[in-house]
């Protein structure tokens, strides 16, 4: 038997689990979803992540059926579920506001679903009280939903929609109502449970770092499409376009002229002085061409001497510093004019004056051809 | 300088006790408006009937010089327990508004849950329907189905003009005149609370029953209607308690042929004269309405303290 590939998107032929076939969605005149296909495998821990607004939800509500596409298809396993009710539906959902039934206690809104399927009572029994010890509710199970604290309460949310082993469990910003802390802590339990459960998620999030830790992919959404969809890693490191590339992290954005072209080996030179950059892209970008540079602010190095391993250096006085503990964030105004953004690691603690980088101190900053992200114009 | 002092002093005052102040207005409006006539209706059904203005024998009677002689008599209930006539009008008053109460709430759900989903300007335009009615005296509106139900009504005349009919049914004067009368007077008092209840509905609990499986009938019966009970239960009182003693849809719609006990009641304190059997025929509709709805309460108080 082949083992499941951790990573089926990036093989030719395989066969996806959820296919969305050019939907769009339409409220009267308002297009909120706009032609769009994605394909999602078994297993995924899918994000969908955009402003409000953008569609995702409208997306995700399609998916669980209480929307149906204006046009276009969607099927899940193998099944077209375009037209299918909700009820009727191999996906459960779990919802922003957690939607518990407050007059059923924790127990009867987990075996809820179970009773709809005609499950008999001592199966109910035992799921619900496997899915109470899965999420550590074991003692909660006869309280109400509103005795329980608001992390407890997304816990039987989870609860309530994985225990009917769906073939898919949707979630609708499912850490938004918790505080920082828990978020974080529950971000890695939802990662666990995905993980032991083996079920494909598809999550909306508004929170690019939550999309980030959470997903194997993540489609960005913007004016109902998909702006970009690939791995974290690959979405941060190779934005498409000045909208993600802002939206994902942050980013200097600097506005350039392709002067000269070697392959891949590209000169830029400053749109309003005689800066000349280094960059390495596959960007099919000419001579002449204005484009965009982009800087992750972590990729650029800071230093009071010059740093002659850089192929681009810039000479620059810090007018701003905001220290973070483990790093700390510098607006540098440079000599070509731009105000650039620096995140260091503080990896030396240093007391005295002299070695740490302070207000109006020159600085040099340098980074490498191959850290510079050229965008699509 | 003292003018301002005690105003001031008044204002601190006004400012620490303003709770028991606001409070204490319905209180007093209770005590005045319900409490009061309670217990002169109560006094008066505890005399005996004399010919005399008033009609009753005083509860201390001075007219033995010294102290007074109180003078309590239950013989006015035990007469209404007696005579079969008051028990089957207050069992005939009770069906009706039953019955009433039933229908308004078959009729007024479904209307109130159309409205809480009908978008934007219609809602408001549904609402105001709903409360328009009131605009006009109840009594026009009582008269204008008596012309409606009339044997040469509009109805009548209509049915038989498409030819359903060759000759008027009895309509008016009868207890489905009175259904009539009392439903569509009161279904505004249903719908509305539940239109309240329903606003606050969170529409995704009846996507998450979706979601779970649940087909729309079986989320209707296991999501909706308990979360909507608090407006049922609400819209109900407010059309049983009034229905019970409603006299002038009776009185007009239903004739002499429906017997409730707020006809019952006119008579005795008008055409009989006999204000202390009227009091306790009073009296005891109290009882029959406050009662429940005080275990109603106890239950449910208990029910809040079991819960949390």
């Amino acid at each position: 038997m082949n083992q499941a590939s951790a990573y089926p998107w990036r093989e030719a032929g395989a066969t996806p689990f959820i296919s969305i076939k050019n939907v769009t969605k339409r409220f009267g005149n308002f297009t909120a979803v706009d032609d769009i296909s994605l394909d999602i495998y078994k297993g995924e821990l899918f994000g969908l992540l955009g402003g409000s607004g953008c569609g995702k939800t409208t997306l995700l509500r399609m998916l669980a059926g209480f929307e149906t596409p204006t046009t276009g298809s969607i099927s899940i396993d193998g099944a077209d579920m375009t037209d299918v009710p909700p009820y009727e539906r191999p996906v459960n959902m779990m919802f922003q506001s957690y939607a518990l039934f407050p007059h059923m206690s924790v127990e009867k809104n987990i075996a809820y679903g179970l009773k709809r399927d005609g499950v008999k009572g001592a199966e109910v029994k035992e799921r619900v009280a496997d899915m109470l010890s899965m999420v550590e509710l074991g003692d909660f199970g006869k309280r109400k939903p509103r005795q329980l604290s608001g992390g407890q309460r997304q816990r039987v949310a989870l609860a309530r929609a994985l225990v009917k082993r769906p073939k898919v469990l949707l979630l609708d910003e499912p850490l938004a109502a918790l505080d920082k802390r828990l978020r974080e802590q529950t971000q890695f339990e939802l990662m666990n449970i995905q993980d032991r459960t083996g079920v494909t998620f598809v999550v909306v999030t508004h929170d690019q770092e939550e999309a980030m830790t959470l997903s194997t992919r993540i489609a960005v959404m913007d004016a109902g499409k998909f702006m970009q969809i690939g791995e974290p890693a690959d979405i941060y490191e190779n934005p498409a376009t000045r909208y993600i590339a802002n939206f994902i992290g942050s980013a200097n954005l600097i506005p350039v002229t392709v002067i000269d072209r070697q392959q891949d080996k590209l000169r830029l030179q400053h749109e309003s002085s005689d800066t000349v950059f280094e960059a390495i892209s596959d960007q099919p970008a000419a001579v002449g061409d204005n484009t965009t540079l982009a800087l992750r602010p972590e990729k650029i190095l800071i230093d009071k001497s010059p740093l002659p391993d850089c192929d681009n250096n810039v000479q620059g006085t810090v007018k701003e510093i905001a220290y973070l503990g483990k790093i700390s964030t510098y607006r540098v105004v440079t000599a070509f004019g731009e105000t650039l953004e620096v995140t260091a690691p503080n990896q030396v603690r240093t007391s005295g004056a002299g070695h740490r980088i302070e207000w109006d101190d020159q600085v040099y900053l340098g980074w490498s051809s191959y850290s510079a992200i050229l965008l699509s114009s | 300088m003292s003018i301002s002092k005690t105003h001031a002093g008044f204002g601190n005052w006004l400012q620490s006790r303003w709770q028991t102040v606001v409070s204490g207005i319905p209180f007093f409006w209770l005590l005045l408006f319900f409490l009061a006539p309670f217990f002169i209706v109560l006094k008066i059904s505890l005399a005996e009937s004399i010919i005399a203005s008033p009609p009753f024998t005083r509860l201390l009677d001075w007219s033995g010089g010294g102290l007074p002689t109180l003078k309590v008599s239950i013989d006015n209930f035990a007469y209404m327990w007696e005579d079969s006539l008051y028990v089957r009008t207050y069992l005939s008053s009770l069906k009706i508004a039953f019955v009433s109460t039933v229908l308004c709430l078959l009729i007024g759900y479904p209307m109130a849950y159309a409205i809480v989903k009908a978008e934007g300007t219609t809602r408001y335009i549904l609402l105001l329907l709903i409360i328009l009615p009131f605009w006009t005296s109840f009594l026009l509106r009582v008269y204008a189905w008596m012309g409606l139900l009339a044997d040469q009504g509009t109805l009548n005349s209509f049915l038989i003009w498409i030819g359903v009919i060759e000759k008027p049914i009895r309509l008016l004067y009868s207890q489905f005149a009175v259904y009539v009368g009392i439903v569509y007077t009161y279904l505004p008092f249903m719908i509305l609370p539940l239109y309240a209840n329903m606003e606050k509905l969170d529409i995704s609990l009846q996507e998450a029953a979706a979601d779970l499986g649940a087909k729309p009938v079986a989320g209707f019966f296991t999501v909706t209607l308990p979360l909507t009970l608090p407006g049922i239960i609400a819209g109900s009182l407010l059309v049983f308690i009034p229905a019970t003693g409603e006299f002038v849809i009776p009185d007009l719609l239903g004739g002499g042929n429906v017997l409730m006990i707020g006809r019952v009641l006119y008579s005795e304190f008008n055409a009989n004269h006999d204000w202390p059997v009227a009091s306790a025929v009073a009296i005891a509709l109290v009882i029959v309405l406050v009662v429940p709805m005080m275990l109603y309460h106890k239950v449910q108080a208990a029910e809040a303290l079991r819960e949390s």
